[in-house]
């Protein structure tokens, strides 16, 4: 299946962008983890969140994606219903696989998302072509190798069609060629009008698909602009060391 | 020893011809026990899942005094149930006290807080790493459950077996609450330990051999629900 021809997916009249976050903060007792986090995510293209380990960048993304909660400040989608299944995905930067086959796990989201049966079986064929799974399809997910099973957790979340798409650092465990096939498979996803919103500390891979950066470090935003900008002019001192790789944590 | 021969032929002559004091008997204790296990799962289950997946306070003292009451033994359960449903005590108006049902009520009690442990156990592990993802797919609170319950279920069977198990085994709560009245509450336990002081050696022998088996076909099916548990986590 040829990743550039990816189904357009039906799209609800009312977006769930942008998202607008203003003055965030998410601390756990008396650790404050993220502080004043103000971007807004807009359609368009792929958003990169970047930062070394340690940064933030998980948490942000569960943050956007609703799985925790801001102990301050304000996040805001623009439609109301941005909760219902299905609108957005994640995948996690360790996936989680439910104890049944890969194409079941697949199906069980589609399920969840209700859609109708023999629609389901279809689209679950798709997405395990479109993640080079077929072969695996009727083994069990748990029993799958890690790059294996990130590429499953790929699959299950964006056969749900999401207006959003949350992956946490989605090729740390690929080989090189699983890498550019699951990122051309994300530039593909990102070209139906899905946005993408994707955690890494790989500076090559935030170049090749960013059109706008988000640079964490030390759960602060320092910096939150186009990704050509970024790239020619960071404006922060901890950016303009992460990029000559010279920044630690 | 020659005593002992004797009993041995006359209890594999009563299984063999399948005499009908003897499955009568069998019968009962299935009946009780597994009544007991019907309705200890429901309660059990529901108890273990909901002390899995919510956060109360005094969330701990349950899961403590669960594990504690797994231990329970069994003669206390049967004084405990007994005292409740004599005549002077709170339910003795409803005149249960040596019936079958009488006998099923002792056992959920026994059994309920076993089935409940094992299954918050492995409940709670499996929504620590679960409850993320249901939450990020967006799954009902009830989806979740219902996920979470057939994940879990050959532990769950386990667990269930496990209680089943101790059940059709115990006989001091049954002796005391059923009274081990011949042709109503008499059942597998409560004979062999009466007939056996009795003289009637052959009856408790070959109600021994037939516990036996049952133990060992519980034991087996635990066996192969755990495999298949292994298998799936896997
Ligand atoms: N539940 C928690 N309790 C305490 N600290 C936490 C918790 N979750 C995250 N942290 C801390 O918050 C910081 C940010 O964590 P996060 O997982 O977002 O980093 P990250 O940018 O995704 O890093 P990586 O590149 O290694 O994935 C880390 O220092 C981490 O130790
Ligand atoms: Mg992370």
């Amino acid at each position: 299946m040829l990743v550039s021809a990816l189904p357009i997916p039906f799209r609800n009249s009312c977006p769930i962008l942008p998202l607008t976050c203003v003055e965030v903060d998410y601390q756990i007792g008396t650790t404050v983890l993220l502080e004043a986090l103000s971007f807004t995510l807009s359609a368009g293209g792929p958003t990169v969140i970047l930062g070394p380990n340690g940064a933030g960048k998980t948490l942000a993304l569960k943050l956007c994606h609703g799985l925790i909660n801001p102990t301050r400040g304000t996040l805001r989608w623009s439609d109301a219903a941005h909760d219902m299944p299905g609108r957005q995905a994640m995948v996690f930067q360790r996936p989680v696989m439910l104890r049944r086959s890969v194409a079941a796990n697949i199906e069980y989201g589609l399920a969840v998302h209700k859609v109708p049966a023999p629609q389901r079986a279809e689209r679950v064929k798709t997405m395990l072509e479109l993640t080079g799974l077929v072969a695996l399809a009727g083994r069990s997910a748990r029993v799958l190798s890690s790059g294996e099973q990130q590429r499953l957790a790929l699959a299950r979340a964006w056969a749900m069609q999401p207006e959003v798409l949350f992956l946490d650092e989605p090729t740390a465990n690929l080989d090189p060629a699983a890498t550019s096939a699951v990122e051309e498979l994300i530039i593909a996803i990102a070209a139906t009008g899905t946005k993408v919103v994707l955690s890494t500390h790989d500076l090559q891979q935030a170049r090749r698909f960013a059109a706008q950066i988000l640079f964490l470090h030390r759960g602060r935003l320092l910096e939150s602009s186009a990704a050509d900008d970024f790239f020619k002019q960071p404006r922060s001192a901890a950016a303009t060391a992460f990029l000559r790789g010279e920044l630690w944590w | 020893m020659n005593e002992f021969a004797d009993a041995a032929v006359l209890a594999s002559k009563l299984v063999l011809h399948a005499d009908a004091t003897l499955l009568e008997i069998v019968r009962r204790s299935l009946e009780v026990s597994l009544a007991a296990v019907g309705c200890a799962s429901v309660l059990g289950l529901s108890a273990g899942a909901l002390l899995a997946v919510t956060r109360f306070p005094g969330r701990k003292l349950c899961i403590i005094l669960t594990n504690a009451l797994m231990g329970l033994p069994p003669v206390v359960v049967g004084l405990l149930v007994y005292l409740s449903l004599s005549r002077t005590g709170p339910f003795g108006g409803w005149g249960l006290l040596f019936t079958p049902t009488a006998m099923v009520i002792a056992q959920i009690v026994l059994i309920t807080p076993i089935i409940c442990a094992l299954s918050r156990q492995t409940l709670e592990d499996l929504w620590l790493e679960y409850a993320e993802q249901l939450r990020s797919l967006r799954v009902t609170a009830f989806g979740s459950l219902r996920t979470l319950l057939w994940e879990a279920r050959y532990s769950l069977l386990t667990a269930i077996l496990a209680g089943f198990g101790r059940a059709i085994a115990e006989v001091g709560a049954v002796l005391i609450v059923g009274g081990n009245i011949a042709h109503v509450t008499r059942v597998m336990t409560t004979t062999i330990a009466l007939e056996t002081s009795r003289g009637d050696l052959a009856l408790a022998l070959a109600l021994g051999f037939i516990l036996i088996t049952i133990a060992m076909l519980v034991n087996g099916t635990t066996f192969v629900l755990r495999e298949l548990a292994d298998c799936d986590a896997r």
